[in-house]
């Protein structure tokens, strides 16, 4: 009995790892910048070039940062989402409008609406660098002494905004 | 003579767009050889099985990009290596640093050796023990002397 227990064991072992695995996604890598301060910039606004944003403006508040682009298909399936947030004002939310053209961008705001309470503009995606970015969109929880305290890689879906995203700002406005 | 010079001016344009295509390589070679050789060992995070050296995802063009202006601006490799880690994490690294969360990583297939030459060693005595025990019976002995007879014959 025991010949035959041993190798179903190791079986069903394997089957455990392999069931993990196929639920696993291998694109979200954790971002070491969770923790760690939000780099720090000065750009462009992208409706008033003239004008500068820089994440030190917002010490002191819990704010998003959500890296978008208008060639970025998934940043679409988001973006009612994120409207919706706009909308409720439960957090400021700032765009980072990431490797882009600022017509096309600005065009793309025109036509589904603009959530952000503004976006800086990243053209040649240096910002994005230093933030880790890899697959737009990305969206940043900064608490109000500036450090990152989330990272969500991919789109913000209403199940992720209401179980992750808005639970951890309430903590950090708590605080 | 048409056709000709057709076919001409098709080789040129050919050759033209080659010459263009390779033009970067030969920017600054000794630059290009370091940024391939560190780029070699990292992956690229866009296409995951591609080393960021052999991608063509623009967000490897741009690492590769600012690769080189560190190596222009004089940093070490282990600079340039610190400054991706800061922002990818230890996964863009092929070869993964030795510190306490990648130990079963890295001496998790030595575990498994030593635990299946384990496993060997005690088959092995067990087997050993169980040939000595096995003697045979006063039946199995006469059965046995018979049989040989027999098969001498």
């Amino acid at each position: 009995m025991k010949r035959y227990l041993i190798p179903l064991i190791l079986f069903l072992v394997l089957v455990g790892f392999l069931a993990r695995g196929l639920v696993l996604d291998p694109h979200e890598v954790p971002s070491p910048l969770v923790g760690k301060p939000a780099p720090a910039f000065e750009l462009a606004q992208l409706a008033q070039p003239q004008l500068k944003f820089s994440p030190a403006e917002m010490r002191g508040k819990v704010w998003l940062l959500n890296v978008w682009a208008s060639w970025c298909v998934s940043c679409r399936e988001e973006h009612p989402v994120l409207l919706g947030l706009s909308k409720s004002g439960a957090v400021p939310l700032y765009g980072l409008n990431y490797k882009d053209q600022r017509q096309d961008g600005m065009r793309w705001l025109a036509q589904f609406g603009d959530p952000y309470a503004l976006s800086a503009f990243d053209g040649d995606g240096r910002v994005g660098i230093d933030y880790g970015v890899y697959g737009v969109p990305e969206t940043y929880v900064i608490d109000k002494a500036g450090v990152i305290r989330y990272k969500q890689i991919g789109p913000v879906t209403a199940e992720v905004l209401e179980k992750k995203i808005l639970p951890k700002v309430r903590e950090l406005e708590a605080l | 003579m048409k056709k000709i010079l057709t076919l001409l001016l098709l080789v040129l344009l050919t050759s033209l767009s080659v010459a263009k295509e390779a033009a970067p390589m030969a920017e600054d070679e000794a630059v290009e050889k370091r940024m391939v050789a560190i780029s070699d060992e990292m992956r690229c995070l866009v296409c995951q099985n591609e080393s960021l050296s052999g991608s063509h995802a623009e967000l490897a063009q741009d690492l590769r990009r600012e690769i080189r202006t560190m190596i222009k601006a004089g940093k070490t490799d282990q600079e340039i290596k610190d400054f991706m880690v800061n922002r990818y994490g230890d996964f863009v690294l092929y070869r993964p640093p030795m510190k306490a969360t990648t130990y079963l990583l890295w001496f998790g297939p030595f575990l498994l050796l030593i635990m299946a030459i384990g496993a060997l060693f005690n088959y092995l005595r067990r087997r050993g023990k169980g040939l000595v025990d096995a003697a045979l019976t006063p039946e199995e002995q006469k059965r046995a002397e018979a049989l040989l007879k027999e098969a001498g014959r």
